[in-house]
Order: C-alpha cells, then structure tokens, then sequence
C-alpha cells in the first residue's frame, strides 16, 4: 500500500475526546486519508484510549510509532507524554523535549511539523479545551496551504481553545463535531476498491 | 504575526557546517524535531537572518556550544517511567549481582537524573560497592550537572513518587539533603559513577559492559543511524548482557534484532543472546 498522500491532523484538549467520539462514527471506512489524532491527556491510559476509538469506527486505530510509515484509513494517536512531529518522508518521530503550552503531546507541535511535512494536503480540525494549545499549529497549516478547521466554540464542551484559535489564526471553517465527519470524508477522498 | 522561519535545506546547511568546523555530527538526526529546536534556537535569540545566525555558529565557537546544547533534547526526570525501574530491580539486578564486578553504561545521560535513580536501585540491592557506571553525553555542560548530583527540589515530590512506584524501599528523602531550592544527593552515590563525553555518532566502544541504558536518545536518529549505534551497543555488551531502552523505543526490524530477546515484561529490556 502506498502512503497517504493527504493527512487529516485532530487535536483536542479537555471535552475533545468527546468530540471525537462523536465524529468518528460517520468517517468512511475507505477513507483515503490518515488520520492523527492528539489529545491531551493523562498518562498510562494508551490502551484504553486506542480500545475505545476503535468501537467507534471501521478504521485501524493504534498508537503513532516512531519511524512508521502513515497509511491512508488509518486512525494514529499521539502517544502520551511524547511530543508526535510528521517527517517529509511521511513517517513519524517521537520527541521527548520539554512541553509546549504546558503539554506533551502538543497539538502545536504536531500541526506545525505536519504543515511542513504536508502542505497543501492537510486539514486541521482543533477542538474542545481549556488552554491556547493549537492555535499557532492552525496558523502553520494555513500558511503552508492547508485547510483549518475549529470546532464551533458554542458546541464545545469547554470553548476556551477554539476560541482562543478563532482570535488568533486563519480559521476556514467553524464547525459543530457532528458535520466534521462528513468534512473529512469529501477532503479526504475515498481508496480504490 | 509574520514569523521568521528557517527551512529545512537552510538547517541541514547548518549541520554540515557544524560538522566540518567543530566536528558533532548531527546529519543522521531525524530532520522534524531537529529542524524545530534550530528554529527555536533562532527565534528565541533573535537573528534577524539566516546568514547572521550561520556566521555566529561559525565564528563564535562559544555560541556553536550553546547551539549544540539547545539543539539536543536534555529533558529527563528520576525513575522515569517507573514500572521500568521496577523490572530492573526485580529482573536484571538479581542476574548482575552474581558478576564480581559489575560495569554498566548509561548513554546520552544527559544531566543525570536517571544516573541516581540507578545508583539507588545498586544500593538497596547492596551492589553499589561492586559497581562502576560509565554515565556519557555528548553535551559537557550537562555532564558537569550530573557530577554534582545537585537537582531543583521543586521535583522531589514528583520523584519521590516515581521512587515508590519503583519498588523503593526506603523514605526518598533520606537519599539527599535540602538546601533552599536544590537537593543534593548523597556523596555515596556519586562515588561509582564516571561522568564522560561520548558522542554516540562518532565515538567507538570503550569497554565491556553487562548492562547498557539509553533512553529516548535513539528516538532522535534516523533508521541508519539507530542501527549503527544498536550494533555499537551490542559490541559493547558481554553475552547475556542487558540492553535498555526507552518506552517507545525498539530493537524490531533493526540488523541486530536477531542477536538479543525482550524480556517477558512490558519494559524495553532486551537481552543478548549466548553464543
């Protein structure tokens, strides 16, 4: 299989779990993007978090590794307490360097390496969360061409991020979790059969 | 906002540069997360271009060590991760303490943190006094950190916790003194460890070991680059030695994956094979 040529990049902080939850349902199962997903988080939960996004889709859902390949229609999570970057090879590192915004993983980290890596081929969809997390990896994605996306902060369990990241970045869309599926799905393209 | 950015051919351009006047290789480094801190690098100390921060590099050598100091990942905490510290005491320590002498290298140890936490585990398992452990970097400034063995205080509380979950046995805090903001670690703990510089990029086997540690340091290299320093690792081992590594680190799909067996924990603790 070849790699996934365009990236659909998700960061969520407190109530973005929820979100997700919510969107994954309606993603397709021959959905010719990859999918990365960066969520703030405790540690020591990896397991559990992979076990209960993949109830939710036909996707493969797994932990990011370092040095992997990304694959269209999968479903990669940032592991916990390691900062996730995409290379212009498409594949991933792991870094362990001081936290960003007081997270690591940081959804700035990876937004920005991924619009290095990526450009014109990747959405950026940042959603629930209490702090400002994401929003200079929304301007990144932007400035390299790609689409950015914020979860409408009224249908956000705790608004403070896709607000801060309105204020702040070049936001295309404002969208409520329930039509981000079918945003992805028509951005993402579906695989040959 | 307009932000001044480097590009990825301007940073490797820096690499070589670095390279061939001061002689640290860093070309073999995955480019994503090399690229970030030399960009952090240069905002943060703001160069208003390219050429300027390029000419400080090759002109001011103490810079270049300020750059290579930023530029390398020296976050670390003790006991980190501590179910691995857990599985060294339980697995591994029982196997070194039949060796009359036993010599482990802790590579890229950064500022040493995790040095200490091993040295506990070798005291309460009555081993230090047998001990020597070889604790290298690249980075000297770091070094010179470790071999004072004094930490902000400020963490004590997270590693004291990290201690307990590791099996300690004793009250953390009897292992230091507190002094204002820092915690200096017993004296007794430090006598068997050798701070060096060891650039895992260049330099070559020093030594014989029955345990290598190196945690998050191969997560930065490039695929070749982790093989060449796996199988410099695994020279540097005796038979049935032990090699660890970090969380998210692994010996699959690398040329010396044959030559070693994980362990049956979780933990990344691989061991040689007798041949």
């Amino acid at each position: 299989m070849s790699t996934a040529s365009r990236l659909v990049l998700i960061g969520g902080s407190a109530g973005g779990l929820q979100a997700i939850l919510t969107l994954l349902p309606g993603l397709m199962p021959q959905l010719a993007a990859a999918v990365v997903i960066v969520l703030h988080r405790q540690n020591h939960y990896d397991s559990m978090l992979t076990e209960l996004l993949s109830a939710k889709t036909q996707l493969t859902v797994k932990e990011a590794e370092e040095k992997e390949t990304l694959l269209p229609g999968t479903i990669y999570i940032a592991p916990a307490d390691y900062h996730l970057l995409l290379e212009t090879d498409h594949t991933f590192s792991l870094d362990y360097s001081e936290k960003v915004n007081f997270s690591r993983p940081s959804i700035d980290v990876t937004f920005s390496s991924a619009a290095l890596a990526y450009g014109r081929q990747v959405a950026a969809i940042l959603l629930s969360g209490a702090n400002t997390d994401g929003a200079e990896g929304l301007m990144d994605v932007h400035d390299a061409g790609g689409i950015t996306i914020v979860q409408d902060p009224d249908t956000a369990a705790v608004d403070v991020m896709p607000r801060q990241a309105i204020l702040t970045a070049p936001v295309d869309h404002i969208l409520p979790a329930t039509a981000m599926a079918a945003f992805i799905n028509s951005f993402a393209g579906m695989m040959a059969s | 906002m307009t932000r001044n950015h480097i590009s990825e051919r301007e940073v490797s351009m820096l690499l070589n540069d670095v390279l061939e006047r001061y002689g640290y290789d860093f070309t073999g480094y995955a480019p994503a997360s090399i690229n970030r801190r030399v960009n952090h690098l240069f905002q943060a100390d703001r160069f208003p271009s390219f050429a300027e921060f390029r000419y400080r590099i090759m002109s001011d050598p103490d810079y270049a060590l300020r750059f290579v100091e930023e530029i390398t990942v020296n976050v670390t905490e003790m006991f980190r991760d501590p179910q691995f510290y857990y599985t060294l005491r339980r697995e591994v320590l029982p196997v070194l303490a039949t060796y009359p002498l036993i010599r482990v290298w802790h590579a890229g140890c950064s500022t040493g943190e995790e040095v200490y936490s091993f040295a506990i585990l070798l005291k309460e398992a009555n081993l230090l006094h047998k001990s020597v452990i070889y604790a290298t970097d690249l980075n000297t400034s770091v070094l010179e950190k470790g071999r004072t063995g004094i930490f902000p205080i400020s963490q004590m509380q997270q590693y004291s916790r990290n201690y307990m979950e590791a099996g300690g046995l004793h009250d953390f805090s009897s292992y230091y003194t507190a002094n204002y903001e820092y915690a200096k670690f017993r004296k007794d703990l430090g006598e068997k460890i050798i701070f060096s510089p060891h650039n895992l990029v260049t330099d070559g086997s020093f030594n014989e070991f029955q345990l290598i540690i190196c945690r998050n340091v191969l997560i930065y290299f490039s695929k070749t680059l982790q093989d060449k320093v796996l199988r410099l690792f695994c020279d540097s081992l005796e038979p049935l030695g032990f090699l660890a590594l970090g969380s998210k680190e692994t010996l699959s799909f690398t040329s010396v994956a044959s030559q070693f067996r994980q362990l049956d924990s979780k933990e990344k603790i691989w061991r040689k094979h007798h041949l």
